[in-house]
């Protein structure tokens, strides 16, 4: 069975709670409508279509626009050898999804990154700590709003940051330009 | 025939007893022995165990014994990115450290925060440590770390040690 006709059983399942298959280059991308159905669908691509592999989750910050959050899951069947993303949009209101660990234990540390990172909290999370800052660190980092360069931040006996000096920065590689002063990390200011 | 200077050693006089200052013996003994902490905290690690391993074998310079017990060590070896959540463990060890004790910082990283300029990065082992030895390259070679090496050799060999001893209150 192939990774479009598994997508297709779990849009016969679900209906119209999730869009069409798209695929690009041979990678297929289901989008579902309602944040709050994504354990019922996951379960059901665990228990009933083989995946058994949660590859892992991100997010995206779709900074500007409304809702702000996407979460991507990234499954895989071991026996099938079939990978499917699936997409869901979280608004920043909440800023809050149902965890998926109930379906896979290994979605406990991804989803403690993205919180770690974005600050969407996963409800029902067994253990919603941060994993790479420290306790106490104020900041998001990977929010678009957060810049580059770092905030200070201070936490006694803990750990502290500083700014980092960009010095003009940052520096930004352009892919396919002509030669390689086209290309190399360079101070590129954004046009608009 | 033997000419006799006026300083010097002549086993013929003075039996096995050699004539030198305190500092530079003790210079002597503390430059042929510095044995590192290896803080490997990124890929300048791996550079770091090559230039203890046999083809590069840094016991040429008295420097084999890795220690893992700050209490044990000498000369503490940065060798990575030091990260804001490490710094201050990394701190914590030098400050166990005992005296005298000296800091090579390894690479780009731990010298300057390296390519890193980010939110999550110490830019610069420096803001938290007295570095003796900064040394290039992302990684560095082994060659450039015994180099360094030899260098903070150098430099201990002309620390003066009596003169900056701690004295024990009376």
């Amino acid at each position: 069975m192939t990774a479009l006709e598994l997508a297709q059983k779990l849009k016969g399942k679900f209906g119209d709670m999730l869009a069409e298959p798209v695929e690009f280059r041979g990678e297929i991308t289901l989008k579902l409508a309602d944040a709050g159905r994504i354990v019922e669908v996951c379960s059901f691509a665990k228990s009933e279509l083989g995946f058994d592999f949660l590859v892992d989750i991100t997010s995206l910050d779709n900074y500007g626009d409304d809702p702000r959050w996407t979460i991507v899951y990234h499954l895989y069947g071991i026996g099938h050898r079939c990978h499917v993303r699936l997409k869901t949009d979280v608004s920043e209101e909440g800023s809050e999804i149902s965890t998926v660990t109930g379906v896979w234990r290994t979605a406990d540390w991804h989803e403690r990154e993205i919180y770690d990172m974005m600050g969407i909290r996963f409800r029902g999370h067994p253990d919603l700590r941060r994993i790479l800052m420290w306790e106490g660190y104020p900041y998001f980092p990977l929010r678009k709003d957060f810049p580059l360069a770092g905030k200070p931040t201070d936490l006694p006996e803990v750990a502290f940051t500083r700014p980092a000096p960009l010095e003009g920065g940052p520096f930004v590689t352009v892919a396919g330009g002509k030669d390689t002063i086209a290309r190399e990390p360079r101070v590129r200011i954004p046009e608009n | 025939m033997q000419t006799r200077t006026e300083i010097g050693f002549d086993s013929k006089i003075e039996g096995d007893v050699i004539h030198t200052r305190l500092d530079a013996a003790i210079n002597w003994f503390r430059k042929n022995s510095l044995w590192p902490m290896p803080m490997g905290l990124a890929c300048c690690a791996i550079e770091l165990m090559a230039a203890g391993a046999s083809r590069f074998d840094i016991a040429r310079f008295g420097s084999e014994v890795m220690r893992f017990s700050p209490r044990q060590s000498d000369v503490m070896i940065v060798a990575g990115t030091v990260t804001y959540k490490m710094a201050l463990a990394v701190k914590r060890i030098y400050d166990q450290m005992a005296e005298p004790k000296w800091v090579i910082a390894m690479g780009a990283c731990a010298s300057t925060g390296g390519m890193y300029r980010s939110y999550s990065v110490l830019q610069g082992v420096d803001h938290i440590l007295p570095v003796d030895v900064y040394v290039a390259g992302c990684p560095p070679r082994p060659e450039a770390l015994l180099d360094a090496l030899i260098k903070l050799q150098n430099k201990v060999a002309k620390e003066p040690v009596l003169s900056t001893q701690k004295k024990v209150p009376a």
